[in-house]
Formats: structure tokens, sequence, C-alpha cells
């Protein structure tokens, strides 16, 4: 019997020949990375009393949460960060001024590769499913469990497998648009693996399989990957690394169930509040809801093309009164792009309020929070019931392009108003 | 591994964020537990007595990585059981040494108040007003064994990796 891609990686690292649901495997972790929430938020490991560390430059520390520190908090949190890697002789330590969220940071500088199994700290690590890696988030307690031993369990779960087909429409519809209409039709993943293949996977640029990659997290998937294809290594070799252990699936593989989606027939969606599986409608089901805040940004899309695209729709136009748009980039390399490209000066010049690049108000952390009442149209990857801010508040989930749309009017809007190419 | 507790009963999609607030994020970990449901639940978890267990409904847990699990643990919560679990605080609650059982259709067996027994093992929920008894997945050697341990931490210091 064929494997899939989750299964090929598992066993791989699991050194075994064949894996498949229901498995329970130990596992070799070949990158282990937490960020500045393990070492600030108090009671969850004492990271302090640890002797022995297996291989420190299988592990990666870095500061996006809350960087530069808002609080006493999370300046105390870095502090201890930064003594952590020096005991433990962790190389790979990205401190303020080299920043970027965790799952960005993790492809940028090239630890998320094809074949590789990752571990992190973080819910959203499945994102690098989209550079063809197994990865998946772990606790404080597990991630410690993994800098000790360099391996932990693993589950082998059943896999749902999505064939794409065609392409988007328009540049008004893009990856975030794909994972919100799955979420919405769909529902859940919960304890399965999601797959992406089929002829259509090759229209979706990297940085669109990251924001759906991430976005997996939202239906509880376990892995979310995408195949090595030829985009994947074009992408890979344009920045001079060599591709080494990519998978595919086998055309035998077997699957819990083989979903077909056409792209050419996607619309803009969004996710209500505040949750997401069967919770997404078409944005034209919604449009004219009144906003107060517009936020573009996270690991989910706060990239470089999701930023030349909200600036090519504000260009030359302004925010609505009474909308504060927040641009957040996921890293400080996009910044930087997005400052030579002249991005950010089309952005302010419209209105909007370019952040440091961190996670920022995603998980409520800081610059941007809602009070009551308050409405948030956010690309970010939650709209949990006081995420980002008061529980009184509401977030509601698009892409860059809605997102930019609505803020020039206040109200949600079909960005294909405004982008008709 | 049994057990046996006064029973309290949340919804579907409860997420982390319900569980561990960010306003927990930068207080003591006796601060952290007193603040587990605050946005969905004001003034629960003063009620909430050592040995009780939280039935719920679909994808409990499902969200971040923080460990919710630790906040129920510290609370005084003898364990859970839900229709689904998410798979990231199913593998905290069993690094954290909290009880946790997977088993469709429990969140319809309980009205708050109940006496619920769990047994990790076998897979099983009983309620003890009604009898009604339903079977989930069951807890693999292996994790029974690190939940036994008290969980990840103690493991870790066990076999020396931590002082
Ligand atoms: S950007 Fe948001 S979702 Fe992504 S890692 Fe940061 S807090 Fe988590």
């Amino acid at each position: 019997m064929g494997m899939t891609m989750s299964e090929k990686i598992l066993a791989r690292h699991a050194g075994v020949s064949a894996a498949g649901a229901g498995d329970i495997l130990t596992c070799r972790v070949d990158v282990a990375a937490c960020h500045d929430m393990f070492f600030t938020v108090a009671g969850q490991i004492d990271f302090e009393r640890v002797n022995k560390i297996d291989n420190p430059d299988k592990c990666v520390v870095l500061l996006d949460h809350a960087v530069p520190a808002p609080t006493g908090r999370d300046a105390l949190g870095a502090v201890k960060a930064r003594e952590f890697v020096k005991k433990h002789g962790i190389k790979n330590f990205y401190d303020v001024g080299e920043h970027a969220v965790i799952h960005q940071l993790l492809v940028e500088r090239g630890f998320a590769a094809p074949g590789k199994l990752i571990a992190a700290g973080d819910s959203h690590t499945c994102a690098a499913g989209a550079m063809n890696a197994a990865a998946r988030g772990f606790g404080p307690a597990e991630m410690m469990y993994v800098w000790c031993k360099g391996e932990t369990w693993y589950q082998v779960s059943p896999t749902l497998l999505y064939r794409l087909h065609g392409g988007f429409s328009s540049r008004a519809v893009t990856g975030k648009d794909l994972f919100l209409y799955i979420a919405g039709v769909y529902g859940d993943a919960t304890n399965m693996n999601v797959e992406f293949g089929g002829e259509g996977v090759g229209n979706l640029t990297i940085p669109q399989r990251q924001s759906v990659a991430t976005m997996c997290a939202e239906i509880n998937a376990e892995f979310a990957l995408f195949p090595c294809d030829d985009r994947l290594r074009d992408f890979l070799k344009e920045r001079g690394d060599t591709v080494m252990d990519g998978v595919d699936a086998d055309a035998d593989a077997l699957y819990h169930d083989v979903r077909d989606i056409d792209l050419d027939s996607l619309v803009p969606y969004i996710a209500l509040p505040h949750f997401i599986p069967k919770n997404c409608r078409p944005v034209t089901e919604v449009e004219g809801t009144e906003i107060h805040q517009v936020l573009v940004g996270s690991c989910s899309n706060g990239r470089m093309e999701d930023i030349a695209l909200i600036a090519d729709i504000v260009k030359g136009k302004h925010v609505a009164k009474g909308v504060r748009f927040i641009v957040t980039p996921a890293s400080q390399k996009i910044y930087l792009e997005a400052l030579k490209a002249g991005y950010l000066e089309t952005l302010v010049e419209a209105g909007a309020v370019v952040t440091n690049a961190t996670c920022g108000a995603c998980y409520g952390g800081h610059m941007g929070l809602l009070g009551p009442g308050e409405r948030c149209l956010s690309t970010t990857t939650r709209n949990f019931k006081a995420r980002m801010g008061d529980a009184a508040s509401e977030v509601m989930l698009c892409s860059p392009a809605t997102a930019a749309a609505s803020a020039l009017t206040g109200r949600i809007t079909d960005p294909r108003e405004i982008l008709v190419a | 591994m049994k057990i046996k507790g006064r029973v309290w009963v949340f919804g579907d999609e409860i997420n982390t964020d319900l569980i561990f607030p960010h306003s927990a994020f930068r207080v003591s970990p006796e601060e952290q537990a007193k603040l587990v449901f605050s946005d969905n639940r004001p003034g629960w978890s003063s009620l909430v007595e050592p040995g009780d267990i939280l039935i719920a409904g679909k994808n409990f847990g499902t969200g971040s990585s923080r460990p919710g699990a630790v906040l129920l643990r510290r609370l005084g919560l003898a364990g859970m059981a839900a229709d689904s679990i998410n798979g990231l605080f199913y593998r905290n609650a069993i690094s954290y040494g909290f009880s946790a059982l997977q088993c469709p259709g429990v969140s319809e067996m309980f009205e708050e108040g109940d006496i619920a027994e769990i047994d990790l093992l076998a897979g099983t929920v009983k309620n003890e007003r009604t009898g009604e008894v339903r079977t989930g997945s069951r807890l693999s050697e292996s994790m029974a064994d690190i939940i036994t341990a008290g969980g990840i931490e103690e493991l870790l210091t066990q076999q020396g990796y931590m002082e």
C-alpha cells in the first residue's frame, strides 16, 4: 500500500519502511523552535532547571510575539530567553532586529525545508507544510522534551486529500479564500492530516500555500502538507537552496476522503465571529457590515505579495473615516522589502498605520487591541472571543484584498468591485 | 486510571484563549488559574472544587499551544471528557498529567452537577445518575505512563534532564 506525504516523512524519521493511520511512532525531529512566550509565560515549564540538551544546532529560539517588549513581563521573558540560549550554546537565536513571526522565520531562514520533521512551540507550526515539511505544534513541556531528547511520539492520523483544479478567477481571490471556503464547507479535520494535490496546486504561490497551511490549524488539522512540486523547487532554487528530501504522495496512498475543489469557482470568503469551521460565508453575504479596525498581518497574511496587493488597492485613495487600518509585516525582511518597493509609503499616505514586524494584535498582545462593541476585519488566524481585546468585541477573518477594499469604505466590501483584473 | 467527580458542562468549540486567556500571560501561576473561562463564564473558577470533572462538546481546546490543561489541573479538576479534542490540546493534557478522554456523544449524557466516572484505559465514561455508559478512544499504555509520572516535567526530572 502506498503512503501519503505525512506518512512518508514520519516513517523516514522513525527509521521504519512504512507507516499508516493508527501507528504510534517515535521520530527524530530535525528542527525544534520556540518563541518568546515559552520564556515569558510563567508556570508552563521550569526551563531554568534543564541541564542537558540533545543537540543545540537543531534548536531555534526567537522573539516574535512581543517585540520590542511592550511590558516588563515581556522584557523579563526576553532576558530569560537570552540567558537560556547562552547557557545551552544555541546559535540559532533571533533577537529584536532580526525578528520575524516564527512560521515566516522558519521559511526565510531555511529551517522549513522539504521532507523535514519540524516541532515548534506554536499551534500554527503546520504552516511549514507549505514547504513540504511535516510540522506540528507542541506545548512548552513537550518542546522541552524534544530539546532534551531530540525525539518524540507521533500518532499517524488519517489523511484528507484536497485535489485542486484550475486557478483563481481574479487577483481578488487568493489562498486565504481557498482556506475559508474549505473550512466553511467541510468544517473541521480534528485528529486528521490535510494534504493538497491536483494540477491546480501549481497555481498557488508559495506565500499562498503558507497562508493555507497556517490556517489548517483552525480546522484542528495535525499536519497540513503541500507537495514538493516544480513551483516549490523553483522557489528554493531561486534563493540558492538545494532540495534534498522532498516527498510526494504515492498514487495508491490511502485517504480518509478525497475532495475536489475548482479554484475558478471560488469567490472572496469571510469567517464570522468567534470560530471558523462551518462558520464562513461569501463576502457578498455580509457586505455593508460596519467595521472599526482593519488588520493586515500575521503568519497567515503579512507577506510581501499581501502587502503589494493591499498597496495596489489603496494607492491614491484614503482609508474611510472612523476606521483604523493597521498593517503589520510578518518579518523584518518583508518590512524592508516593502519599504524599498515604496509600498509602505503608499499605505501610510492612504492613512494606514504600518507597525513593526511582530505577532502584535493577532494574539491580543499589543498594537491594535479592540474595545467593547468594536469589530475588526482581519487577515490574521483567529476570530476567538476576546482574542484581540475586549470580550465584547468581534473579529472577522478574510484575505488581504477584502481587508484593504473594506478599509477604504469602512464597511465589508467585495474586493472584486475594486480589483477588476 | 479512573476518576470520578461532579460534572461541569461546556459546549462546542471551547478554545484555548477561553481556557488560558491572554490576560493570564503576564501573571503568576496561581493567578493564571483564576482566569480560566473569565471571558465566557466569569466567576466559574472560584466554584470549582478539587476532583470535579469537565464535560464538553466538539473540538475542545481548539487553538493555541498555550497549555490550557495545566490551568485546568491547577484549578483542581480531576479530568475531562469531550465529544472531540484538538490534537494539540490532547498532547498538552498528557504532557501535563491531565486526564482527558475523547468520546463522541459524551456531551449529551450529562447535566451539570451529575457524577461522572471516567476510565481512561478502558475509554469509558459513565453517568452515575442515569447509568448510561459510552465508550470513546482508549489511552495507550505509553501515554498513561506519562500521566502517571505526573507529566513530562516530572519525567525529565526523573531521567536526569532537569535538576
Ligand atoms: S502571527 Fe498570530 S497566529 Fe501567527 S504565530 Fe503570531 S500570534 Fe500566532
